[in-house]
């Protein structure tokens, strides 16, 4: 067990982690915030993404160890006090969701592009999100709530 | 996965004091994309993780004299997005933005994933085109290990286990020199590819080859130059004639296994198909840079 000084979604958290602790793990068990998912669990599918100092990464092949210092942000990040963030809005205004286990990844994903780039075309859309699957194979929908999330209301 | 130590030393000289302590029981953590997934199935087992991100310094792209030094901790997508690439070598640039998707771009480095040593991956291929070398130390002082020397077998390397990879190397492409990389991905974009191919051309004013190089990944059980290929080729006047009969030879230097990305022999024919459209590729653009 080692300490680690972590700031999450804004907030620091001082806790005891085994080496082997992955960080979807250590979010999911140790601070119970179950917002980021798993499921391929070898860095393929997207699901667990979370943002290191900005950076988006696979939680489920990142050592909480290693991040001793360091800022994530999770989905449960992304919503403001007034409400949900932008490109969540846009996510269920243009139903960029179905059964929502790959959700929290796409909207992480989602919300570092658009922190790069506030107007992407389709191609760079495609081209950042590859990288986020959707087995209910919502992907136009999903393209379209990323590129209109920034859109004037 | 089981447990281990965890280091994270600030210095070279502290990693290198950890990496001799543990021997080869110790594993060098950069980006861990390969690692990682090893680990999580035990197929590694390391009884210490030397994490390395806490040094600084080792990220680094500079173009110097001849050549371009790349820090062994520069990520893929450092190396994608870098100015210096881009201007110096455009063919890396095209390479690693071929690589898995960005989350892992993001994560992965030059010099962990040399040391990985999988044949699947793409950046070996062009940076054996370019003549690529890395830089160690060790407690011994360092060396300097040419790419074609690095790569030993699957996952295994030259590299001895108190020695780390530092920077990577890579001279300038010469004056006149057409580049390209293509990867064959019949399943999806973020795949291993089949087989890729990279690719460097200097033809003369009279269309004579004067420089031909030929990378290939997921070819066999390390990433290949095909000299024999190369060697066809040189003095030679380039044709499309010409290029289909020395990518013919490509088929006696790859030794590539069958896999849910194509049998051994499919893959044998498709790197014939692409060392012949790297070829024609370059010289498409030589071609076009032609007053």
């Amino acid at each position: 067990m080692s300490e680690i000084t972590i700031r999450i979604n804004g907030k620091q958290h001082r806790q005891d982690v085994p080496a082997n602790r992955m960080l979807v793990d250590f979010l999911r068990y140790d601070l119970g915030m179950t917002g980021t998912k798993e499921a391929c669990s070898v860095g393929v599918c997207g699901a667990c993404t979370v943002l290191v100092d900005g950076r988006m990464v696979s939680s489920c092949l990142t050592l909480a160890i290693s991040l001793d210092g360091a800022e994530i942000t999770t989905v449960e990040g992304l919503a403001g006090e007034t409400g949900l963030s932008k490109v969540q809005e846009s996510f269920v205004k243009y139903g960029g969701y179905q059964c929502g286990i790959c959700t929290p990844g796409q909207v992480v994903s989602a919300y570092a592009l658009l922190q790069e780039n506030p107007h992407p075309s389709e191609d760079e859309v495609k081209d950042w999100m590859m990288g986020n699957l959707c087995r209910c194979t919502g992907y136009y929908k999903i393209i379209e709530s990323v590129m209109k999330a920034n859109e004037a209301e | 996965m089981i447990g281990f130590d965890f280091h994270a030393p600030k210095t070279q000289p502290e990693a290198l004091e950890l990496l001799a302590r543990y021997g080869e029981d110790a594993k060098l953590l950069a980006g861990g994309t390969g690692l990682i997934n090893m680990m999580k199935q035990n197929l590694v087992q390391p009884a210490a993780l030397i994490q390395l991100s806490r040094i600084p310094g080792l990220d680094g792209i500079d173009a110097s004299d001849g050549e371009v030094r790349i820090g062994a901790l520069a990520t893929h997508r450092n190396i994608e997005t870098s100015p210096v690439i881009a201007r110096e070598l455009p063919l890396l640039a095209e390479t690693y933005r071929h690589v898995a998707t960005v989350r892992i771009r993001n994560v992965a480095t030059i010099g962990g994933g040399l040391a990985h040593a999988d044949p699947m991956q793409d950046p070996p291929a062009s940076l054996l085109v370019l003549d690529t070398s890395v830089q160690t130390v060790s407690p011994g002082g360092g060396r300097t290990i040419p790419l074609s020397d690095l790569f030993v077998d699957y996952y295994e390397t030259s590299l001895q286990p108190d020695e780390m990879i530092v920077e990577v190397r890579v001279p300038k492409p010469p004056a006149g020199a057409t580049t390209t990389f293509l990867k064959f991905l019949p399943r999806s974009q973020d795949d291993y590819a089949t087989v890729s191919v990279a690719a460097l051309l200097v033809a003369d004013e009279r269309g004579i080859c004067r420089d031909v190089r030929i990378g290939l990944g997921a070819a066999g059980s390390t990433p290949i130059r095909a000299r024999n290929v190369e060697e066809a080729l040189v003095g030679q006047p380039a044709s499309l004639d010409a290029f289909r009969q020395a990518a013919a030879l490509v088929k006696d230097v790859v030794d590539p296994i069958s896999d849910v990305r194509g049998s051994a022999e499919y893959k044998r024919d498709m790197a014939e198909v692409f060392t012949r459209r790297a070829l024609e590729r370059c010289w498409t653009l030589a071609q076009a840079r032609r007053p």
